[in-house]
C-alpha cells in the first residue's frame, strides 16, 4: 500500500515523473499543463532528480530535443497541452518514425480560434494519425498510474506515448490519490537499456537517412504493425502494474455492461460523470452502462466491437468534432468497428463539453433518454447531436 | 546499384541504417545537369575550389588538384564561380 495523498492531476503527473526519474526532459510551458513542468523543474532545483532539464523556446524544439535525447539513448519525457502539441505535431511524425520511446504527459485543451484555455479532445485527436500511442485517463490516479506505465510500454513496443488528463477538470481538480513508493515505481519500470543509441561508437547507426520510392513503404508497413503488436504489450504492462499494486487497467473499462441495453461510450472525466448516472438509472430499473476507452491508439477495435455487439442502443460521446460533417473521431471508428456485424447495434453520436462547457448529470441522463427513445420508436432522429450548445 | 530490396520484415526498425558513414555509399553525381571540366594546365593549385566545393569532390594528391570525382559532384559550379578571374581552370559544360 502506498501513501494516500491529497493532488491535482497536474500534481499526480508531476509526481509520476519524479519517480521515473528520466535522464531528459525538454519541455516548454503552456496552461493548463504548465504546473506539470513548472513542478518538474522544482523537483531538478532541489535534486530530488538526475534529469537534464531543458527549457527550451518552444514546443516544436521541446519535442526536437527530445528526439536528440532519445535517439542518444536517454530515457526521455516531456509534458504540453493544446496548441503545444500542435506546435509538436510535425515532430510527432519524426518521434515515431524514428519509434523512440519518448513518453509526453499531455493536458487536453481546446485549440484556436475562438481561444480558449478550457477543457476538450480536439487536440490530442488532431495527433490521432502521429503514430503515438494514446492512454486517456479519467482522474488523477489513473493519470498518475498510466504515465507510470507509459514508460514501460513505450519501451517495450518502441513507440512514443502520451497520456492524457482533462485540463483544469482534472489537471486542476484536487483528488485524493495512492503514491506508490519511490523504490516501487523504480522497480516497476526498471532500467531503460535502449536498442540502437547514437552515442555508442562501437556500433555505428545512422538515422533519419532519407527513404525514397523504394523503402519507404515498407518502413511505415513496420510502424502500422507496431502500433498493432503494442495493444499486447499495454496488456502485459498492465496486468504486471496490477500484480504489483493492486490496480487493474485494460484496454478500456466496462461499466455494468454485461447485461446493458443502453451503452455510452466516453474518454476522459465524462467516465465519471457517466457512472454517477448508471447507477441512478439502474436503480430504477434501466439496464444502462458505459464503455470507457482508455487505449484510443492502438484503437483496440475488435474487443470493443466483441463487447459493444449484444448491446441494441449505444451513444458515442466526443468531446471534439472532426468538422468533416460526420460527427467526432470516435464516433467514426466505433461505428465502423461495428460495422461486420449483422444485427448491428444503433449507434449516434453526441458532440460535448467543447472548450470546457459543464457536462452534468442531467446532460447525461438526456443522453440516455434518447436511446430508449430509439428503443421505443425504432427512429432515430439526429444521427449527430450536440449536447448542452445553446439553440 | 543491385542490392537486393527486402521486405518489411527484413528491414531494421525507424528507416536506421546499422552502420555510420553510408553517405559515401550514395552517389550523388547522377543530379548533375552542368559538369565541371578541369583544366591542368590553367590550373595554379591555389586550392579555392577545394576550399569552396560543398561535396568534397575535388580530388587532391600531395596538395595539388588532381581532377574531380564525378560520383559526388553535383555540378553546382562553386568551384568554377571561385576559380580566380586571371586562370579560370574550370568550366561547366552541359551533361549528355
Amino acid at each position: 500500500m502506498g501513501k494516500i495523498s491529497a493532488k491535482t492531476g497536474n500534481e499526480a503527473m508531476a509526481e509520476a515523473m519524479r519517480q521515473i526519474n528520466p535522464d531528459v526532459v525538454a519541455a516548454y510551458p503552456i496552461t493548463p499543463a504548465t504546473e506539470i513542468v513548472q513542478i518538474f523543474a522544482g523537483f531538478k532545483s532541489d535534486g530530488l532528480v538526475d534529469t537534464e532539464f531543458i527549457a527550451t523556446e518552444s514546443e516544436h524544439s521541446a519535442l526536437s530535443a527530445c528526439i536528440g535525447s532519445a535517439a542518444s539513448g536517454a530515457r526521455t519525457m516531456t509534458a504540453t497541452a493544446s496548441q503545444g502539441l500542435v506546435l509538436m505535431q510535425e515532430m510527432l511524425y519524426i518521434a515515431s518514425g524514428l519509434r523512440l520511446p519518448i513518453v509526453i504527459a499531455e493536458v487536453n485543451r481546446a485549440l484556436s480560434s475562438p481561444i480558449n484555455i478550457h477543457c476538450d479532445h480536439s487536440d490530442t485527436m488532431g495527433a490521432r494519425d502521429s503514430g503515438w500511442i494514446q492512454i486517456y485517463s479519467e482522474n488523477a490516479q489513473e493519470a498518475y498510474d498510466n504515465l507510470i506505465q507509459a514508460v514501460r510500454i513505450a519501451e517495450s513496443a518502441l513507440l512514443p506515448v502520451m497520456v492524457t488528463i482533462d485540463g483544469f477538470i482534472i489537471s486542476h481538480g484536487m483528488e485524493r490519490i495512492e503514491i506508490i513508493p519511490d523504490e516501487e515505481v523504480k522497480g516497476f519500470i526498471g532500467e531503460y537499456r535502449p536498442r540502437y543509441t547514437l552515442l555508442d561508437e562501437e556500433r555505428s547507426i545512422t538515422m533519419g537517412a532519407i527513404d525514397f520510392t523504394d523503402y519507404f513503404f515498407e518502413h511505415k508497413r513496420q510502424q502500422i504493425e507496431a502500433m498493432k503488436e503494442a495493444k499486447e504489450k499495454i496488456i502485459e504492462v498492465s496486468k504486471e502494474f496490477n500484480s504489483r499494486f493492486k490496480r487493474d487497467y485494460g484496454l478500456f473499462e466496462c461499466y455494468r455492461l454485461e447485461d446493458a441495453r443502453y451503452a455510452l461510450v466516453v474518454l476522459g472525466s465524462t467516465g465519471g460523470t457517466v457512472k454517477v448516472v448508471v447507477d441512478e438509472l439502474r436503480e430504477d430499473g434501466v439496464k444502462a452502462g458505459l464503455l470507457k476507452v482508455r487505449v484510443f491508439r492502438p484503437f483496440p477495435w475488435q474487443e470493443i466491437k466483441d463487447t459493444l455487439a449484444y448491446i441494441p442502443f449505444i451513444a458515442v460521446m466526443d468531446r471534439s468534432d472532426g468538422l468533416s460533417s460526420l460527427g467526432g473521431p470516435v464516433f467514426q471508428e466505433i461505428r465502423s468497428a461495428l460495422y461486420d456485424i449483422d444485427s448491428r447495434p444503433k449507434v449516434i453520436n453526441y458532440i460535448y463539453g467543447l472548450g470546457g462547457r459543464d457536462t452534468k448529470l442531467h446532460h447525461i441522463k438526456q443522453v440516455f433518454q434518447d436511446l430508449q427513445g430509439i428503443d421505443r420508436t425504432g427512429r432515430i432522429d439526429g444521427l449527430i447531436n450536440y449536447l448542452g450548445v445553446r439553440e | 546499384m543491385s542490392l537486393k530490396t527486402k521486405g518489411w520484415r527484413e528491414l531494421p526498425i525507424g528507416g536506421l541504417i546499422l552502420e555510420g558513414g553510408t553517405s559515401e555509399m550514395y552517389k550523388t553525381g547522377g543530379w548533375r545537369s552542368l559538369k565541371p571540366i578541369w583544366s591542368e594546365e590553367k590550373c595554379t593549385h591555389c586550392l579555392t575550389c577545394w576550399i569552396y566545393c560543398p561535396d568534397s569532390a575535388i580530388l587532391l594528391s600531395d596538395e595539388k588538384v588532381q581532377g574531380i570525382n564525378y560520383d559526388y559532384c553535383k555540378g553546382c559550379g562553386i568551384c568554377a564561380k571561385e576559380c580566380p578571374t586571371k586562370v579560370k581552370a574550370i568550366e561547366m559544360v552541359e551533361e549528355r
